[in-house]
């Protein structure tokens, strides 16, 4: 397996990851695009927001704002803080 | 929070590790030497059993705490910081603590500062600098505070084992079909039968969520067959070219 190894390290609560390469090619300039040159319509359309949720509203309740907000179809939150 | 298309993925983040910071509060007083020796203890697998109030089944199951960071402690008060798996309860892990100490202890307040990937960092927003800067690009057409605060939804995969494909094996992918060994061109370790993997393209693009069928190091080595199967697409098809067409006439 050595010879496919590259090794890199992530930092997710001390799990090391390390990259073996099986093949290399150049990818077609023409069809898609880097996640950073995407337009701001086009980054709303699947993008993610680290949101500061203040106590008291429920998560329920700060994602239907949001959504009122930022006039989205869809939206949703990842997880209650006590899950009950 | 995901928007859109996004949605799709908020499974992969529900499995993700969390940190916490909460309070806790003794029941009585212990020595510092011993409670910080207590703490400690609980950080590797604990047991856990689901609080009565419970939308999951309560049986006794196991849970990896991380670490455990004691930032202060004032009298009976304990702040700390814990890194966890998914589905660890706060609560009980004060309430363990306190049972072990002989005193007691109950969680008095508890705020998330990490899920998989993403931090209390500077991506951070509050509801209002948020409508701030959307209002900012909308009416203004000034860009670069929307740009902090929206996230590509890669960012939201960080935590999962990537495996790089060709351009050609891409759009055979947004149809749904499963991912065939010659398309693989990096893997990452890690990576079990049945484990939750994402894709991308080499351009950086997340092409979908998909369940590896075989280990990494089965990937690294095979010529044919299938490697993992789609479970969520996020990327249009068309995007890039279906090379698949023409292959299979062939």
């Amino acid at each position: 397996m050595d010879e496919f190894l590259v090794v890199k390290v992530k930092d997710l609560f001390n799990v090391k990851r390390e990259v073996y390469i099986k093949a290399e090619e150049e990818t077609d300039p023409r069809y898609g695009k880097p996640p950073e040159e995407r337009t701001v319509p086009e980054l709303i359309s699947k993008g993610i927001v680290n949101i500061d949720k203040p106590a008291g509203p429920t998560s329920h309740e700060v994602v239907a704002w949001i959504k009122k907000m930022l006039g989205l179809k869809r939206a949703g939150h990842a997880g209650t803080l006590e899950l009950l | 929070m995901a928007l859109e298309k996004a949605t799709k993925i908020t499974s992969a983040l529900m499995g993700a590790g969390k940190e916490y910071v909460c309070l806790m509060r003794l029941h009585g007083p212990v020595p510092e030497d011993v409670l910080l020796k207590t703490i400690q203890e609980f950080v590797g697998p604990v047991y856990q059993r689901p609080p009565l109030r419970s939308s999951v089944k309560r049986a006794l199951r196991i849970r990896r705490i991380y670490y455990i960071r004691v930032l202060e402690i004032e009298s009976k008060d304990v702040l700390m910081q814990v890194g966890c798996e998914r589905g660890t309860y706060m609560r009980k892990l004060c309430h363990d603590i306190g049972e072990v100490l002989g005193v007691g202890a109950h969680m008095q307040e508890l705020r998330r500062t990490r899920v998989g990937p993403f931090r209390e960092d500077e991506s951070l927003v509050t509801l209002q600098d948020l409508l701030d800067a959307y209002v900012l690009w909308r009416d203004e057409g000034y860009e670069k505070c929307i740009r902090k605060f929206i996230l590509p939804v890669e960012k939201a995969v960080e935590h999962l084992p990537k495996i790089v494909i060709r351009d050609s094996a891409v759009d055979a992918i947004c149809h749904g079909a499963a991912l065939a060994a010659p398309g693989v061109l990096r893997v990452e370790s890690g990576i079990k039968k049945g484990n939750l993997v994402a894709i991308f393209t080499q351009k950086g693009e997340l092409v979908a969520l998909a369940k590896a069928l075989v280990r990494s190091e089965q990937i690294v080595v095979m010529d044919k067959g299938l490697v993992a199967k789609p479970t969520r697409v996020m990327m249009n098809p068309g995007t890039y070219p279906p090379f698949w067409r023409e292959k299979k006439k062939t």
